[in-house]
């Protein structure tokens, strides 16, 4: 697939903004800070509903402004889609498909399929647990948007169960459980709050359970189908056989968790068993701490490279072949899923890498269907990718064409 | 801050369910400009309604004696409850005319993001409801999101051992939704396929 045309409204730095797109190789130069990220992070957000650089909406509103619209025009098997999302922080986005605005916006999904690398990803690697399952969890949804609803459910499950486990602490905390039966003559009386508070908290572990295994399995396939192709990927980037490596760290008791170390993927209803019993047993501290310490949102995902992990261990260079190796892993995993290659994005990559890197990776990106690359200085990316296809020049929110490119509309710089 | 009166109107206003500050002065404003006779029909009907209506000893809906319209129906059949989060989703179930039991009004779903749980709930009000054996099945009609599956999941977790056959509504309803938003034919449909809860 590609993205045609990208209509802005009030996104970032543009007050408005409307860019055609060709198959093949654009790249996008311009000195810091004139606008280059803005335009792919805008394509980012059709695909995964979130940006790859903030957490919230309130930054993708241009300043002063109260909403922003991003419009794209996408190309799949000569088919053109348009795809809508009208962003206000604080509020729902709204989103259309063709020319009918959809349920919810996540109804949108999977409409443009995106791989973004950016130099935000070096946190894949150096960064906290909770990046790498991101990473697994938007891999999951563009391959199949139902996760999205999944995901959404699991966090509406897990802040109601840590509500429950706050409130509750002081009923909960008195004393050990007490077998839930009618108290026998002259014994005192079972604790009745704290036995509701109880079943209640059962009732959670059960729906915590449900979902969270579905969310757990499918990460589990798949990382086992992405993981032979980051070996290749690394390889291929750095040029030297690395071994790289991606295991699952999951917060389930110990034998479970050492199979799906292992890369064995166990069928849903062991993995629910598993949490549920993984949760009974930790059930004391998690009402010390009020919080739910088993679960997906608890795993991690461990990356090595021969026999040590690649946090703390991995060189500033090693750590960004990893983090290029899983996106171009996902590319691949992609591509053969859908039949269908996703749009890639390069944000600033090149500059980062050694000449030899930039070649090589270069190479491997020079059959996609569409590759989106911005960078500061022209002559960092390779010449192949650049006589494959247009440069465009980003000056000061205005995008301007250079030789060889399809002919843009103009960009009116104010309103 | 305005004086007196008119900032104690805006202050009860805004403790209204979906009423925000903004919506408390515009309706307070708008209140102050109406005639006496239209604002006398308000406090009438505010007055009535806290004085005849209450809810009903038995069900908890709605009603306008000790007992409500449903529950006071002889007609109605005595074997079999329908629990559901609040009075409007009796309304909508009524609407299909597909059940003729009587009901149980739980007065919300749990929720412990909202403070409630299984005790704010008329949970204990069922249970001698299902004491004298007449009651042979109960269905749980709470609404198809998050909160209303957990209320379900505990009801028929404390319903196991009582003797009685304990269904749910067939999926089909609008997930994440509220019952009362269903349309009569869907709301019909999940009420004939209801399936039975092994808990
Ligand atoms: N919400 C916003 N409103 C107005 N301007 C914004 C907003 N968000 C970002 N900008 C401006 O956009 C510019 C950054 O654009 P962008 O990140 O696309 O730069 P770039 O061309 O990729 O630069 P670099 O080469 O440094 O990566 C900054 O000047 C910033 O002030
Ligand atoms: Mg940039
Ligand atoms: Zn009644």
């Amino acid at each position: 697939m590609h993205v045609r045309h990208l209509t802005l409204k009030d996104f970032r730095s543009y007050p408005s903004a409307e860019l055609a797109l060709t198959p093949g190789v654009t790249t996008f130069v311009g000195l810091n800070g004139q606008g280059k990220t803005n335009l792919v992070e805008a394509i980012g957000y059709l695909a995964t509903l979130g940006s790859h650089r903030v957490a919230t909406d309130q930054p993708l509103v241009r300043f002063g402004a109260a909403q922003a619209i991003v419009r794209g025009a996408i190309v799949r098997d000569e088919h053109e889609t348009m795809v809508e999302l009208e962003i206000t922080p604080g509020r729902a986005n709204r989103a259309r498909l063709g020319r009918s605005p959809v349920a919810r916006p996540r109804d949108v999904l999977g409409t443009v399929r995106t791989v973004l690398f950016a130099p935000e990803d070096l946190s894949l690697v150096k960064g906290d647990p909770s990046e790498r399952r991101r990473f697994l969890d938007e891999l999951l949804v563009q391959r199949q948007p139902r996760w999205s609803g999944v995901r959404s459910d699991y966090d509406k499950i897990l802040k109601q169960r840590n509500a429950l486990l706050k409130s509750a602490a002081p009923v909960l905390r008195k004393g050990s459980r007490r077998p839930p039966r009618p108290p026998r003559d002259g014994e005192p009386l079972v604790d009745e709050a704290r036995e509701s508070a109880l079943q209640t908290l059962d009732v959670w572990n059960d729906h915590l359970a449900t979902v969270g295994s579905q969310l757990l399995y499918a990460r589990l396939r798949l990382l086992r189908d992405l993981v032979p192709d980051l070996a290749d990927c690394y390889d291929a980037v750095s040029a030297a056989p690395s071994n790289a490596r991606a295991t699952y760290r999951s917060s389930l008791h110990e034998e479970l968790a050492a199979r799906i170390a292992a890369g064995e993927v166990p069928e849903i209803d062991e993995l629910r068993a598993g949490m549920l019993e993984t949760l009974d047993s930790v059930r004391t501290g998690e009402i010390e701490r009020g919080i739910s310490l088993v679960g997906p949102h608890r795993d991690d995902v461990v990356l090595s490279l021969g026999d040590l992990p690649a946090k703390g261990y991995a060189s500033h260079g090693e750590s960004w072949s990893f983090a290029l190796g899983l996106k171009l892993a996902a590319y691949r995993l992609l591509r053969r899923d859908l039949g269908d290659d996703p749009v890639l994005v390069l944000d600033d990559v090149f500059a980062e890498l050694d000449s030899g890197r930039r070649e090589r990776l270069a190479a491997l990106v020079g059959d996609c269907e569409q590759v989106l690359i911005t960078a500061a200085v022209g002559a960092d990316v390779p010449d192949v990718l650049r006589e494959r296809g247009s440069t465009v020049l980003v000056e000061l929110g205005q995008v301007v064409t250079e030789a060889g490119g399809e002919p843009l509309e103009p960009v009116p710089a104010d309103e | 801050m305005y004086e007196g009166a008119v900032q104690d109107l805006i202050d009860e206003l805004g403790r209204l369910p979906g009423v925000g500050p903004k919506s408390a002065q515009r309706i307070a404003f708008h209140l102050l400009q109406q005639d006496s006779e239209d604002v006398n029909r308000l406090v009438t009907a505010l007055t009535e309604v806290k004085a005849k209506v209450r809810f009903c000893e038995v069900c908890g809906n709605v009603a306008q004696a000790e007992r409500c319209r449903i529950c006071a129906d002889p007609r109605r059949d005595q074997t079999s409850i329908c629990v559901v989060e609040e009075p409007k989703d009796v309304v909508a179930i009524e609407r299909t005319r597909e059940f003729r039991g009587t009901y149980h009004v739980l007065g919300g779903a749990i929720s412990p993001i909202d403070g409630i749980g299984p005790d704010d709930l008329r949970v204990r009000e069922l249970m001698p409801r299902l004491a004298s054996g007449e009651v042979q099945e109960v269905i749980i009609a709470t609404d198809p999101n998050l909160e209303g599956e957990a209320t379900a999941t505990y009801l028929s977790r404390l319903l196991r051992d009582v003797g009685v056959t304990v269904t749910r509504l067939a999926s089909g309803l609008p997930v994440g939704g509220d019952l009362e938003y269903a349309d009569e034919v869907t709301l019909g449909r999940a009420f004939e396929g209801r399936r039975q809860v092994n808990a």
